[in-house]
Parts: C-alpha cells; sequence; structure tokens
C-alpha cells in the first residue's frame, strides 16, 4: 500500500505506535480516541463492545448543553442592553433578543468562560495523566461545559482557573479521577468559587455584564435575581413576568436562566436513555413538597409580610422551579452518575432530598440566596449511605420471602437445609 | 555532634518528618483546623505546646515510679491543667490580645491527644532527658504543620504575613491587588485548613512511599 492510500484513521494509528510506552502516549491516545475507536481488540475471554462508550455518553450531555450555552450568550446582551437602555416595551424575541448585538456580548464575556474552563481543566487532567500513566479520562469534557454556564457572567477569568484547579485536582484526581470522584466537581468548583470569592459570586451587581463598573454612576442599575429580590421582601419591585422565568429572559448565572432549553435537554437526555428520569421526577417532586409546605405555612398566618422570609415563604410553590438554578441543577447536575445514587430506589430518595432541600435553604438562608449547588453536594455525600440501605433492604426482604417460603418439594427436607446454608 | 546521641537526635527528628504528629499519626487535627488563619497565632500555639509537652514530659517521666497506675490519667491531667494555666496566664499578661484570639483553644491544650499520647507512650516508660527530647520533639513536629498551614491560610486568605501587607493593601489597591487579584475567602474558614493538611499528608507520602498504609 502506497502513502497515498493510507487514511486520516490509519496514519493516526501509526504514530500511536510509535507513541506505545512513552510517557506522552496518555495524551496522544486521547486526542486519538476523541476522533476514532481504538484498533486494540480485546485479547482474551468475550467482551461486549457499546457504540456508547463514555466519550459518546459525554457528548450526548454537551449536546443537551448547547442550546443552553447559545441562549445563555444572548442573554448576557441582553441583560446588559436592557439594564442600559431599559426593558425594551412590545418585547418580540427577533428584534429584542436575538441580535448580533446581543450576540456579541456573549461572544466576548461567555466563550473566554468556556475557553478557559476547558484549557485549564484539561490541562490539568493531561499532567495528572501523565504523571500517573493511565489514558486521559473523559470527566472533563461534561465538567468543562457545565463550569462556564453556572458562574456569574462576570466572573474574572483568573479565579475561575484558580477555582476550575482545586476542582480538579481535590474534587476529583485526589479520589482517583473519573468515576471515582465523591463530589461532582463542576459543583466543587461552584463551591469553591462561592466561598473563596463570596463578593463575585452573590448580590445584585454580578449578574449583568459591567454591572460592577455600572454601580454609583448615574447608569447604576439593579441587577438584582428574582430569588435576590424575593430574600428582601422586594416582590413588588421586581418586573418579571411568569413567561420571562420560563423562557429565561431574567439575569443569573450564565446558562441557568433558560428553563424551557433546560427542559427541552432534560428531555433529550431521558430519551438518550443518558440521565435518570426518577432522579429528574424526584427532584421536581421534592422542591414542590417544599415549596407547598412553606405556602401552606403562609396561608395559616404562621408567618406575617413583616418577616424576613415573607419573600420567599409566599413565592409560588411551583414558581421556584422556573428561577434559580434549580432546574439546571435538577437536569444536569444531579443527575452525574457517578456522584448520585446508583439503585432505582436510591435515586428516587436521592432526587426527592435534593429538591427539597434547596427550596429550604433558598427560604431559611439568606446568605445563599441559591442553594440548588450546596443541596446537590451534600446529596452527593449521602449517596453511596443510601444505595447501601436500600441493597440491605433489598438482602433482607428476599430473606424474609425466603424464610416464609413453605411450599417445598415433598422431597426437599435435604434442599431447605441447603437454601439457608447457601443464604446465610 | 556530641551533644546528642544519634539515638537522641532520633527522637527529635523522627516527629519532624515521617512520624509526624498531624501528618502521619493524624492527632491534634482539632487545634490545627481552628487556629491557624494566621500565623502568628499558629507560632504562639505552637510555643505554648512546646512548653506544655516539653516540660509536662519532664515531670511525667520524674513522677513515673511513685504513679499508681490506676490514677495515672488523673495524674497526667493535673499535670498538663497546671503547664496550661501557666501558659494561659502568661499570655493573658503579656499578649492580651493575642490570648482572646486563642481564648478556648489555650484551654483546649488539656485535650490535645498529642500530649497525653506521648504521656502514656513515652514519658511513662523513660528517663527524664529522653521524655523532654521526644516531648520538643513531638511538639515542635506538631508546630511545623500549624506554622506552615498558618502561612499558606494567612498569605492567600488574608494577603498578609503576622500582620504586614506583604501583597499591598486590598483596599487602596496596591501591590498584587492592582491586578485584580483578590483574597481567598475560602482559606479563613476552618475546611481549609483541613484541605492543607490534606495536600501536605499528599506531599509528604508520594516523596517517602513507604509511609503510605496498606489497604
Amino acid at each position: 500500500m502506497s502513502d497515498k492510500k493510507l487514511t486520516l484513521k490509519k496514519r493516526l494509528h501509526i504514530i500511536k505506535h510509535h507513541f506505545r510506552g512513552k510517557k506522552m502516549a496518555p495524551a496522544f491516545n486521547a486526542f486519538h480516541t476523541f476522533l476514532f475507536t481504538p484498533d486494540e481488540t480485546t485479547h482474551s475471554g468475550s467482551h461486549v463492545r457499546a457504540a456508547d462508550d463514555l466519550k459518546r455518553t459525554m457528548n450526548t450531555v454537551i449536546m443537551a448543553l448547547v442550546p443552553v450555552l447559545l441562549f445563555s450568550m444572548f442573554n448576557a446582551g441582553y441583560q446588559h442592553y436592557s439594564a442600559v437602555n431599559g426593558f425594551p416595551e412590545n418585547f418580540s424575541v427577533i428584534e429584542h433578543f436575538l441580535t448580533w448585538d446581543n450576540f456579541w456580548i456573549g461572544i466576548i464575556k461567555v466563550l473566554p468562560l468556556v475557553a478557559v474552563s476547558y484549557i485549564v481543566g484539561l490541562t490539568v487532567e493531561f499532567i495528572f495523566a501523565v504523571i500517573k500513566g493511565h489514558e486521559v479520562e473523559e470527566g472533563y469534557l461534561v465538567t468543562g461545559m457545565l463550569v462556564p454556564l453556572i458562574v456569574p457572567i462576570d466572573t474574572p477569568l483568573w479565579m475561575l482557573a484558580v477555582a476550575v484547579v482545586f476542582g480538579v485536582v481535590i474534587g476529583k484526581e485526589v479520589f482517583g479521577g473519573t468515576g471515582m470522584n465523591i463530589l461532582n466537581p463542576a459543583l466543587t468548583i461552584r463551591a469553591f468559587l462561592f466561598f473563596a470569592y463570596p463578593t463575585w459570586m452573590s448580590g445584585d451587581k454580578v449578574w449583568v455584564y459591567e454591572a460592577v463598573e455600572r454601580a454609583g454612576g448615574p447608569d447604576a442599575i439593579s441587577g438584582e435575581t428574582i430569588l435576590g429580590y424575593l430574600a428582601q421582601n422586594k416582590a413588588a419591585e421586581m418586573s418579571y413576568s411568569v413567561s420571562d422565568m420560563f423562557w429565561g429572559f431574567i439575569p443569573g448565572s450564565v446558562g441557568e436562566t433558560p428553563t424551557f432549553l433546560i427542559l427541552l435537554g432534560g428531555l433529550f437526555l431521558i430519551f438518550s436513555k443518558i440521565a435518570s428520569w426518577r432522579i429528574m421526577l424526584s427532584a421536581v417532586i421534592g422542591s414542590l413538597v417544599m415549596g407547598l409546605i412553606f405556602n401552606g405555612v403562609v396561608d395559616a398566618g404562621w408567618i406575617g409580610e413583616t418577616s424576613k422570609f415573607y419573600g420567599l415563604m409566599s413565592f409560588d410553590f411551583w414558581k421556584h422551579l422556573i428561577v434559580g438554578g434549580l432546574a439546571f441543577g435538577i437536569v444536569y447536575m444531579a443527575t452525574d452518575p457517578v456522584t448520585g445514587a446508583q439503585t432505582n430506589r436510591g435515586k428516587w430518595f436521592y432526587g426527592f432530598f435534593i429538591g427539597f432541600i434547596s427550596v429550604l435553604i433558598r427560604v431559611f438562608n439568606p446568605a445563599y440566596p441559591e442553594g440548588v449547588f450546596l443541596a446537590i453536594l451534600l446529596m452527593n455525600v449521602f449517596a453511596p449511605t443510601i444505595d447501601h440501605y436500600v441493597v440491605r433492604g433489598n438482602v433482607n426482604r428476599r430473606m424474609k420471602r425466603l424464610k416464609n417460603a413453605t411450599i417445598l418439594p415433598e422431597d426437599s427436607e435435604g434442599k431447605e437445609k441447603e437454601l439457608q446454608v447457601e443464604t446465610a | 555532634m556530641a551533644l546528642l546521641t544519634k539515638k537522641d537526635a532520633k527522637l527529635i527528628s523522627d516527629p519532624l518528618a515521617d512520624n509526624n504528629p498531624i501528618t502521619i499519626q493524624v492527632l491534634g487535627i482539632c487545634s490545627a483546623l481552628a487556629i491557624t488563619a494566621e500565623l502568628k497565632a499558629s507560632i504562639v500555639m505552637s510555643v505554648a505546646v512546646i512548653f506544655v509537652l516539653g516540660v509536662g514530659n519532664v515531670v511525667i517521666s520524674l513522677m513515673r515510679n511513685i504513679i499508681p497506675s490506676k490514677i495515672r490519667i488523673i495524674v497526667q491531667l493535673i499535670v498538663v491543667a497546671t503547664l496550661v494555666i501557666v501558659v494561659d496566664q502568661v499570655l493573658k499578661a503579656f499578649a492580651y490580645e493575642l490570648s482572646k484570639t486563642l481564648s478556648v483553644f489555650i484551654g483546649l491544650i488539656i485535650t490535645n491527644c498529642i500530649i497525653m499520647g506521648r504521656f502514656e507512650a513515652f514519658a511513662l516508660g523513660n528517663g527524664p532527658w529522653r521524655s523532654f527530647l521526644d516531648g520538643i520533639g513531638n511538639a515542635l513536629g506538631y508546630g511545623v504543620i500549624l506554622i506552615i498551614v498558618g502561612f499558606f491560610r494567612e498569605l492567600l486568605g488574608s494577603g498578609t504575613l503576622l500582620g504586614y501587607k506583604v501583597l499591598g493593601d486590598p483596599i487602596a489597591k496596591t501591590g498584587l491587588y492592582a491586578t485584580g487579584y483578590e483574597n481567598n475567602g475560602f482559606m479563613i474558614i476552618p475546611p481549609a485548613a483541613l484541605i492543607v493538611v490534606g495536600i501536605i499528608i499528599w506531599v509528604q507520602r508520594s516523596r517517602n512511599k513507604a509511609l503510605i498504609e496498606d489497604h
């Protein structure tokens, strides 16, 4: 075969053999398997090869995130210009939202966040792969896309870089890399940013592009999030309608606002069987239950309008789902197969408490107007315990069933003992 | 060096590295988390523990043959408590502000596992000179970790060292702050100490593979 007839695939396989056993082999393989499946064949036994390997799984999640990312780029500009020029009257999506000006702000503000997240995160992954001599793991592909979507738009890039290094090293690599981590790395990064640089992560000046620079000047605006308004009992000053909240034309972290697109992404993930519908559904139920409890407390008159919790407690229970990061967290973060519960019954508990605790933190902790990331991290920690008890419960139930089984064949006297020995 | 025999020198050098009370034996973690937000507090705490453990070990060692073994814990507690009160009073007299920052943690030296651990494991079975060296060595090992953690937490968390603004003024935006750098608030809260100690353990064990436990 002459050189000309070599396809890209074959060339890469040849290069691969040059790298074999060398230090940089994992780095090369990472790029190689991104394009093609490896040419290795299994040497012993039979192995099932499925088409949806880890890389394909990750890519499916990224596909579900792309609409959210595009929307967030437009929204970045929309929020900026609305803050400067005032909200447009007779709002039309084509005229006021999907404009080049809006998109341009998104390009200069959102894309750098994505780039920093991926470059820093993958560099750390490559360094660890080369030091430890294993293949580069795909885990960061999704994390790298999630991170820019859950931070405020004005987050300085160096802060993001520091947080990504922390999140990947402490959140994932120290536990043994992808698949071994206890906590969701993207949320670890978010939590690190939140506790390290609180002035950049909360308040009313960080959610809209350049709001910090405008603060105090004649252009000063309130770029407060809906939850922020409610936490300060200022629901009356809020000018957002329910449809704004649902479609996502509201300030917030870069990609958390478009509930509709997140819903579509969630359905896509459910039908491609990547994410668990049990977790999503039970988390929604959990947040609705907690919201209903709070609404009930207000209706019963136990909490007056003067209470500092009134704003959030009286917020209609179902609206909790369309503001803040709850929907985004439920669809893309809670369903992380590594850090979530593994058993089907466990997923119901796991999801339910994520929704339940998220709304609880929202209402009761004024310092954290958004508690979704804390709720998911907390349940990440409890997921193995939940699974443990589900499995134990299952074993005990079967043991009981076995003991109660009285109908045995006539010549089974010996069998019964055998069974007991086996199950003991 | 003729001052110390090889065996005696080991009593001091071992706890500093391969048998460190914090990173290897994982003792005394509580105070390592609580008071290391500032370097100054870490240093004072280390000095206090060096004094208490050095003197305490000698006292227990001198009394080791007359303490009835049934009540030895009580005797040990009395010795530590006495020494801690001495430290506390000295701090209140000469460094009142600092004693307020350290407040309860000086008193809690009594419950520091390292101290009771050394009394039980070493001073009860060895002579005063060796006990003294062992006490100083272990307290130094504890202090070294405290000072490392305190150094990083104060530098990254407050941008100062011993109260001096080494990175510039965060409010007037001078020095490093002029470039947009900001203090890392995460370093101020106690969980950060846990992570810094964890990183020290990680570095130490990857340099000396013999320290890695089998599972």
